[in-house]
């Protein structure tokens, strides 16, 4: 094993036409296999079904449509399945309004002491690097307290922009979880 | 020995968010430093992709329209390994592929660049690490094409691929670019690249030694995706 570890590979802004390669439908390509990528768990799995659907601002408030979201989560019981991209989902912005969405199932806490949360990355022409986030749970407020990753982010002002908001629709459990790329909403990101 | 936490990303070799000369970024880029946390069981874990997700011309830009006619331009193979920052090859990973056709034009509803359209051509493909973490691709060497950036920027010519490694802590999108452009040096994404040598490891080097069939010029790129930190002592 070499003393000095290799040097990453840099990254380069994912651009404006992400959606050929991860999300051909939406470049107006045919599609392949993985036909519902905004899907992480399906119907079967275990565990209460939810929607997570938000917006994606810049530091001018405006909607991002150009941006490709990932969501990558444990199951109901806090584990990684580690088979069929199980936990994995993927959605673009809708090129109208910015919005994004994902179905799954509302993960379990992966360690004890620790909130649920799903990792949520962001690519974009104009993002050089993608940016990570995590979503956290509001109906979860005795866990959110104790989670070492909250109390790390600190601030309550802060702390609020990784929680999804729970609502209701049509019968179906949403949350709503807006990010702000810049400006005094910003939501934090992670190294 | 390799099972501690993953090397912490050095974002002073990456590209930095925000830059004057690329100017998507200046709305883009968070002003806030990012937040440091150990990793978690999510960094560590990752989607798992299996050969059954692709299909069989995944590989092949220059057949996997599906129209049954060939992509039009220079003809290449693209090949490399994958390893992690020890030198261990990445088996068994997702690697995904886009690019613009030879003329610089990618086949997306919102492309409006007046070079044609390739009938024959998507831009979109796939390949799976082998147990080394070997890969190795073809197309055509996609064109330059300008972008509305500093009136018309030109971009050197460009394959997207993105990575999964085998953890999410590795995930990586990036482009790599072809020995010899003269563009490379002039554009504004590429230079987002404040290490020089940062911007030579993403340029794939002419490989005729590896030349493949008689038709097919070949190119190596290879690629590092982070690796975990050896442990020593158990920390309290």
């Amino acid at each position: 094993m070499p003393v000095e570890p290799l040097r990453e590979t840099p990254s380069q802004t994912a651009g404006p036409y992400v959606h050929i390669g991860a999300y051909p439908s939406a470049a107006g390509l045919p599609v392949r296999t993985q036909t519902m990528p905004n899907v992480a768990f399906g119907p079967g799995a275990k565990g209460a079904r939810i929607r997570i659907e938000g917006i994606v601002r810049d530091g001018a408030g405006s909607p991002i449509t150009d941006a490709m979201l990932e969501l990558w989560q444990a199951d109901a019981d806090g584990k990684f399945p580690g088979t069929d991209a199980a936990g994995f989902g993927r959605s673009i912005t809708d090129f109208a309004t910015g919005e994004y969405w994902f179905e799954t199932v509302k993960p379990g806490a992966a360690r004890p002491g620790e909130a649920p949360f799903v990792t949520l990355l962001i690519f974009a022409r104009g993002i050089n690097i993608h940016l990570r986030t995590r979503m956290y749970f509001d109906d979860e407020p005795a866990a959110n307290a104790a989670d070492p990753g909250l109390k790390a982010v600190g601030d309550p002002k802060l702390q609020a922009t990784l929680i999804g908001r729970k609502t209701a629709r049509d019968g179906q459990t949403v949350y709503r979880f807006d990010i702000s790329l810049q400006g005094d909403a910003e939501t934090v990101f992670f190294d | 020995m390799t099972n501690g936490e993953f090397y912490r990303r050095d974002r002073a070799w990456h590209p930095r968010a925000h830059s004057v000369a690329y100017k998507s970024t200046a709305l883009r880029s968070p002003r806030r430093a990012l937040l440091s946390l150990p990793d978690s069981p999510a960094d560590l874990h990752g989607p798992v992709f299996g050969h059954g997700d692709l299909d069989p011309l995944d590989h092949d830009l220059i057949r996997n329209f599906g129209t049954g006619g060939e992509a039009l331009g220079e003809r290449i193979v693209v090949h490399g390994r994958v390893v992690d920052q020890n030198g261990h090859g990445v088996p068994h990973s997702l690697i995904e592929i886009w690019q613009a056709n030879a003329g610089g034009r990618y086949r997306h509803v919102r492309d409006s660049y007046a070079a044609p359209l390739d009938p024959n051509f998507g831009g979109c493909g796939r390949v799976m690490t082998d147990a080394e973490g070997r890969y190795a691709f073809r197309t055509i060497k996609p064109g330059p094409y300008p972008f509305r950036n500093n009136g018309s920027d030109w971009r050197p010519a460009h394959i997207h691929l993105s990575l999964f490694g085998r953890a999410f802590a590795q995930r990586m999108i990036t482009q790599f670019y072809f020995e010899g452009d003269p563009l490379i040096p002039k554009c504004a994404i590429v230079n987002t690249l404040a290490d020089p040598a940062a911007v030579e490891s993403l340029i794939a080097k002419l490989d005729l030694e590896n030349q493949g069939p008689f038709d097919h010029l070949t190119y190596r790129f290879d690629i590092v995706l982070r690796g975990r930190r050896a442990t020593f002592f158990e920390g309290r």
